[in-house]
């Protein structure tokens, strides 16, 4: 019992020690400059991929149930924090506080949220979290572009209509603008509180799985009867790791929300594509596998967005002119061999051939 | 996985080191960013085909005060968080002037970023407000408010009609940009308007209910913020339950007669105010029109003729102000906006068009309505 103690402590001890590194490195580079701008541009979305894949890997990987909302529950976290952001941005200065709130506020009401989804979906057995999660996230990305709220001396106005209808005395400005979503927003994410909360997430989601109560999770992920005949309360479980789950998502939202000028709410960026988007880092790194979860993204999103744009850059060969104007079909086809390759049954089997036979561990 | 991290993170390092590499000034280097792939792609691509255009015409005649121009079109896929990736990517790049982004939200987020580094920049064709916020961003196109309001004016003051209904896109920035400050001029004007309806982005096929209500509020005019895809749906089902009113659209309306399968008699009658026609016989469009044919195909758009505009407005503000690519980002950028502001600049999109301090164009929109199959100026 020791030794598998001591030999999770060791795998943890690895999860964090390959964010501190990736930190450590990068910082300095950054701070000094010597980083390419491409690159020092993306620490940031790597940090909040990196949050939304950990937590989604909670839901998908530890209690089993398939989400496809994870998006829904950024967006509530984006639009609350940034909403906050803007109403105080003249009375709070200081930044650093001003996230923090906003990052409180962002993830209780994604895990608010959570919480309402769960509670009716979770006590059914079969994919209806999946069905609902998947109507919530075009839901909440639907409403949040009807929504109108504006502010002047008279206090907050609210409409679901038009910004016209918000009838706004002088001096009033508009906060949330229907489909043009929010602009304007301090922009108070930076690389090290997006390393700190990706270490949060890990520490949350590991002490999560390593507890008691992830014991009782994963139980019900491996057999629902017999931890039901143990007296598992089964829904009492299934929620706590779905809201956390949807706390942590709202808290990626939040960083994504103050890393850009503006938000709003597209298909592109909360809606279903993106939820797929987090699926596919998670399925990538491994259901299940917390370690995973924290490289697939940062792979997929250079892969992506650094090296198939650098192409074009690094010379006049038609090859790379080919790659990188043809990117989001060299995507798709990255995709498809790294899942051929890590996961096909006969492609493992080489692999260890090759390598010699590493034991699969699944906890990370 | 192990393994795959370490492969990457050499081949980063590789990379990293090429990325520093110093490059020699002796071109100007104009990027541009816009949707290239996904739903917005047309207007991205565009935009792409026509600086490039452009570019070529200026290099052979040679040049911005007598430098070559380069050209570097990077992918969006009109999202904000992607835009701003494409403009870091075209940093590296050495990246001197930034003509973009191409659609209002990516704008928005790019602008702040240029602001920061103060590198001149100039939209061909984001439309909201704040995308020309910044005192370095300068835009082609007009604004959004501004189209609303010039569309009432001119509905106003040429009377074509008493009762209007509306029809707009409500979760599109642009659709619902114009449509409130119709609503707010139209206030003023000597029209009522009496149906206001709204379809998104979700629901933009069957507009039996919009069009039903604007006939039973007996408009005689339905104006048509949106863009043309939805624009020829309208007015097909509109003819199917015998509502002949008169139409009157935007600039999004441009491109109508080429939808493919609309019955273009259909479209006979129908008013759009738009800077741009490429059916214009004057020498500058015929040409542009013809070498876009024969190079990409198809009949260029509006956004296509702002982006080649839009080049050439650099060309002038550059030479207006006598820069050379040599100067830092931050040098070329003052003078870039010293020079817009001085020049009057003859384009496809508009004669004698200038620019104020905001970044604003003042140009005249040309009033259009449709004649046997083809643009007819209205006056």
């Amino acid at each position: 019992m020791k030794k598998t103690i001591s030999r999770t402590a060791r795998q943890n001890a690895i999860t964090y020690g390959i964010v501190l590194a990736f930190f450590a490195v990068m910082q300095p580079l950054a701070m000094t400059g010597k980083l390419s701008s491409s690159l020092s541009g993306l620490l940031i979305p790597f940090c909040y991929y990196v949050v939304l894949a950990v937590s989604l890997n909670l839901t998908v990987g530890i209690l089993g149930e398939l989400s496809l909302g994870h998006a829904g529950f950024m967006c509530v976290g984006a639009f609350a924090s940034a909403f906050f952001s803007k109403c105080v941005q003249g009375t709070i200065t200081n930044s650093l506080v001003r996230f923090l709130l906003a990052l409180l506020i962002g993830s209780a009401f994604a895990a608010l949220f959570g919480i309402l989804i769960g509670i009716p979906v979770l006590r059914l057995r079969g994919d209806y979290l999946a069905i609902v999660t998947l109507a919530f996230g075009e839901i909440i990305k639907n409403l949040v572009n009807v929504l109108f709220i504006g502010r002047d001396s008279e206090g907050i106005h609210f409409s679901m209509k038009d910004s016209l209808s918000l009838h706004l005395g002088e001096g009033g400005e508009v906060l949330v603008n229907g489909p043009q979503g929010i602009s304007g927003i301090s922009r108070d994410s930076t690389f090290i509180l997006g390393t700190i909360l990706v270490l949060l997430t890990l520490f949350i989601v590991l002490r999560l799985i390593q507890s008691r109560d992830g014991r009782a999770i994963m139980a019900i992920r491996d057999n629902r009867i017999a931890a039901e005949s143990i007296g598992i309360n089964i829904t009492k479980y299934k929620l706590m790791a779905f809201t956390v789950s949807a706390a942590l998502a709202g808290a990626g939202g939040v960083l994504y929300a103050h890393n850009l000028a503006t938000l709003t709410a597209t298909s592109k960026n909360f809606g279903y594509n993106m939820s797929i988007m987090i699926l596919v880092y998670v399925v990538m790194g491994g259901i299940g596998n917390i370690r995973g979860s924290v490289i697939a993204p940062v792979v997929l999103n250079l892969v992506l967005d650094y090296f198939l744009r650098k192409f074009q850059l690094m010379g006049d060969s038609p090859v790379l002119q080919f790659l990188s104007d043809n990117r989001m079909l060299i995507y798709a086809i990255v995709l498809i061999l790294i899942m051929v390759m890590t996961w096909s049954p006969k492609m493992v089997e080489k692999r260890n051939a090759l390598f010699g036979r590493r034991k699969e561990s699944k906890e990370g | 996985m192990n393994k795959f991290a370490k492969i990457a993170s050499c081949v980063l390092a590789g990379t990293m080191v090429l990325s520093t590499s110093a490059f020699a000034a002796d071109t100007w280097k104009v990027g541009g960013i816009g949707p290239t792939t996904g739903g917005a792609a047309v207007y991205g691509q565009a935009v792409a085909n026509a600086m490039q255009i452009a570019a070529d015409e200026i290099n052979e005649a040679g040049g911005i005060n007598g430098y070559q121009v380069e050209i570097n079109f990077q992918d969006d896929e009109h999202d904000a968080e992607k835009a701003v990736n494409a403009y870091n990517t075209l940093k590296d790049w050495g990246m001197q002037i930034l003509e973009g982004t191409v659609t209002s939200t990516p704008c928005i987020a790019v602008a702040a970023e240029t602001l920061n580094d103060n590198m001149f920049q100039i939209t061909p064709s984001g439309s909201a407000q704040e995308c020309a916020a910044g005192a370095n961003a300068f835009r082609v196109c007009f604004t959004d408010p501004a189209q609303g309001t010039m569309s009432a004016l001119y509905i106003g003051e040429h009377g074509l009609a008493e009762k209007v209904a509306i029809i707009y896109n409500s979760s599109d920035v642009y659709s619902t940009g114009i449509y409130e400050t119709f609503v707010t001029e139209a206030e003023s004007q000597g029209f009522e308007v009496v149906s206001v309806e709204a379809f998104t982005e979700d629901s933009k096929t069957d507009f039996s209910v919009q069009l039903q209500k604007a006939k039973e509020a007996g408009a005689d005019l339905v104006f048509l913020p949106i863009y043309y895809t939805e624009a020829s749906l309208i007015l097909t089902q509109a003819a199917a339950m015998e509502y002949a009113p008169t139409f009157f659209g935007v600039d999004g309306m441009d491109g109508i007669l080429d939808v493919e399968g609309f019955d273009t008699t259909l479209a006979e009658g129908v008013m759009l105010l738009t800077p741009f026609v490429a059916s214009a016989e004057d020498e500058l469009t015929q040409n542009f029109v013809s070498k876009f044919e024969e190079l990409y195909g198809g009949i260029p758009n509006q956004f296509a003729a702002d982006a080649y505009d839009g080049l050439y407005a650099i060309k002038a503000a550059a030479e207006a102000s006598d820069l050379n690519p040599d100067m830092s980002i931050s040098d070329i950028c003052e003078g870039l906006k010293a020079g817009m502001t001085s020049i009057t600049f003859d384009g496809l999109t508009g004669a004698g068009c200038t620019w104020d301090e905001n970044g604003e164009p003042t140009k005249d929109p040309k009033a259009m309505v449709i004649e046997n199959g083809v643009y007819a100026p209205m006056e």
